[in-house]
């Protein structure tokens, strides 16, 4: 709402305007300086925003000398080093392969998360137990406590059930993911009401069908937040894949490689190190240009409710 | 009708319950009985009491140092991540043209994980620092300045979009009152604004500082604690005694167990505090 539409509608109705000066006539100067202000301010905030990621992009063109002589310069010239940086990134630090496992554990983590976590949440809001109740809090504390807590525990606990391999990180995945998103899908059947699923039991529906045919469709907007913060987090998540699985040289999602590379040696190669963490972004940039208006919305609905 | 889906539970519940417990239940329990043993695996616990408590809390440890510098960079972080997303979400909601721009590219770095948006910080400020011949890992408040920046840079877009989502829901007649009354601009921020958007306020200082408080990967990649883990967060400090020294896990555990403890506390002033803005409102 900005101040003279304030003062017109002001006026439209009769109130009297006893508004700063400028504000009283909405007239065209004072107006027009205000908005170019906020436009100059808003666009610096883009560089802002964007500066880093565009540093890391133009460095990973360049000559690995020239990242530490020439930061801030575009790579021309000498400087230049065609995509000689990502090569050496592709194929020495088997970061393709890095690629592969990010995607498919994130792509089945979320799957399973949404898949298993409204089921589990339908059930456990329309059957009231003692139980079920029990389950609830537990799963609502779960999301507070910082992963340190556990870490120790729950690594040696996969190593002893066998499930330090991607498969189980999607189990490890599911129970540390059950917390946030039975507790949204959960806010959400609630609001269903009850005369839907009653009509389908009178339909012949049984409970399976009833939540598959009917309730699981319903509940298709809030499955997509779920899935969304779940997809932000597993992609992005470290210290986990790294203490179950990235001590291996098997199994090592993007975030491991990256620390592992970048973080061990002192003398490391600047240009495959920005090229890099390009390549990481990249997926990234693509999701949210796809899904952007889900993203966004997503983050927001989650946020209020947890 | 409930009876029926009554025995259906093995479908419904029992993947995710038995998941949860692997992942989060049982090892909760088994950390907790572990920060009160000598241990190098689950298997081989020997009771010691409150032998790794004492140890962590030795001054010399360097824990409580941790928690010293994670307080510092929590209250900064709450502090300027909350203005500049306010302020950002004020300017974008003043019925400008392309907001929905400005909206979408401010938002972007938040999906960037911790370790790289870490690294890609980490080689920037090193850039403008060699310009004085020094680097980010020279002096602590470098550090800390760095990962001050770094935060704003993921969180402002977040906490922007909720703030917008709130400033949205003020009623524009309640501004208009206010104009009709004589408030000036900030009178009506004051007094309006504010107070009609307490809830997403509440929601955004708590979203921040849990985030800022267990913060760990861009820690870890920024400065990993250095100099002389000077900016070590206390995350960090839990897992670095953990994993990184040797016969000292059940410190590391007594550590995670004093984190669990504040974190908890803090969570249940945020419940009381939703809780109240929520009968006001």
């Amino acid at each position: 709402m900005s101040a003279p539409s304030i003062a017109e509608n002001a006026a439209a109705v009769g109130g009297p305007v006893i508004a700063a000066p400028q504000e009283k006539r909405p007239g065209r100067p004072g107006r027009t300086v205000g908005l170019a202000a906020i436009y100059v301010l808003l666009v610096a905030l883009v560089v802002v925003f964007l500066g880093p990621i565009v540093f890391i992009v133009l460095n990973s063109f360049k000559q690995k000398f020239s990242i530490s002589s020439d930061p801030f310069a575009v790579p021309v010239g000498d400087m230049w080093a065609g995509f000689s940086n990502y090569i050496t990134g592709l194929t020495k630090q088997n970061f393709l392969e890095a690629i592969g496992w990010s995607f498919f554990i994130t792509v089945a983590s979320v799957g399973v998360i949404v898949f298993f976590c409204a089921m589990m949440a339908y059930y456990i809001t329309r059957i009231k137990t003692w139980w079920t109740t029990a389950l609830y809090y537990l799963l609502v504390f779960s999301m507070v406590i910082p992963f340190q807590m556990v870490m120790f525990p729950t690594v040696k606990l996969a190593d002893m059930l066998s499930l330090s391999n991607p498969l189980g990180m999607v189990v490890l995945y599911l129970g540390f993911g059950a917390g946030l998103s039975v507790f949204i899908f959960s806010g959400f059947v609630k609001s269903i009401p009850l005369e839907i699923e009653e009509a389908a039991y009178i339909d012949g529906c049984s409970p399976v069908q009833t939540y598959f045919q009917v309730v699981f469709p319903i509940l298709k907007p809030v499955s997509i937040t779920v899935a969304i913060l779940n997809a932000m987090w597993v992609w992005n998540d470290y210290l986990l894949p790294y203490l179950v699985i990235g001590l291996s040289t098997r199994f090592k999602t993007i975030p491991v490689v990256v620390q592992q590379f970048v973080g061990s040696n002192g003398n490391r190669d600047m240009g495959t190190m920005m090229a890099m963490l390009v390549l990481a972004v990249i997926p990234i940039v693509i999701f949210y240009l796809f899904a952007q208006k889900h993203i966004i919305e997503g983050v927001v609905a989650g946020s209020v409710k947890g | 009708m409930q009876r029926s889906l009554k025995k259906y539970f093995p479908l419904f519940v029992l993947p995710t319950s038995a998941a949860f417990l692997i992942a989060f239940l049982a090892p909760f329990f088994i950390g907790l009985y572990l920060s009160f043993t000598k241990f190098t695996t689950i298997t081989n616990a020997e009771w010691v009491g409150l032998q790794n408590y004492q140890r962590a809390l030795d001054p010399n440890d360097g824990f409580l140092g941790s928690f010293w510098f994670t307080i510092l960079v929590v209250v900064a972080s709450v502090i300027t991540v909350n203005l500049f997303a306010f302020t950002i979400a004020k300017l974008l909601t003043q019925k400008l043209r392309g907001t929905n721009i400005f909206r979408t590219i401010y938002f972007m770095p938040n999906l960037i994980g911790g370790i790289v948006l870490g690294y890609t910080w980490q080689s920037m400020i090193n850039a403008v620092l060699a310009n004085y011949g020094t680097t980010l890992v020279a002096d602590w408040k470098y550090g800390y300045i760095g990962l001050i920046i770094l935060v704003n840079w993921q969180q402002v877009g977040y906490m922007m979009v909720i703030y917008i989502a709130g400033l949205q829901n003020v009623p524009t007649e309640l501004n208009e009152a206010a104009a009709i009354d004589g408030a000036g601009r900030w009178q009506t921020l004051r007094n309006v604004t504010i107070p009609m958007i307490m809830p997403t306020i509440t929601i955004c200082l708590f979203l921040t500082l849990s985030s800022s408080f267990k913060m760990f990967d861009q820690n870890l990649a920024l400065t990993d604690g250095a100099p002389m883990d000077r900016t070590q967060m206390v995350a960090l400090n839990i897992v670095k005694t953990m994993f990184s020294q040797i016969g000292r896990q059940g410190v590391g555990q007594a550590k995670a167990v004093l984190f669990v403890i504040v974190v908890v506390a803090i969570a249940l002033i945020q419940l009381r505090a939703t809780r109240s803005r929520e009968v006001e409102a």
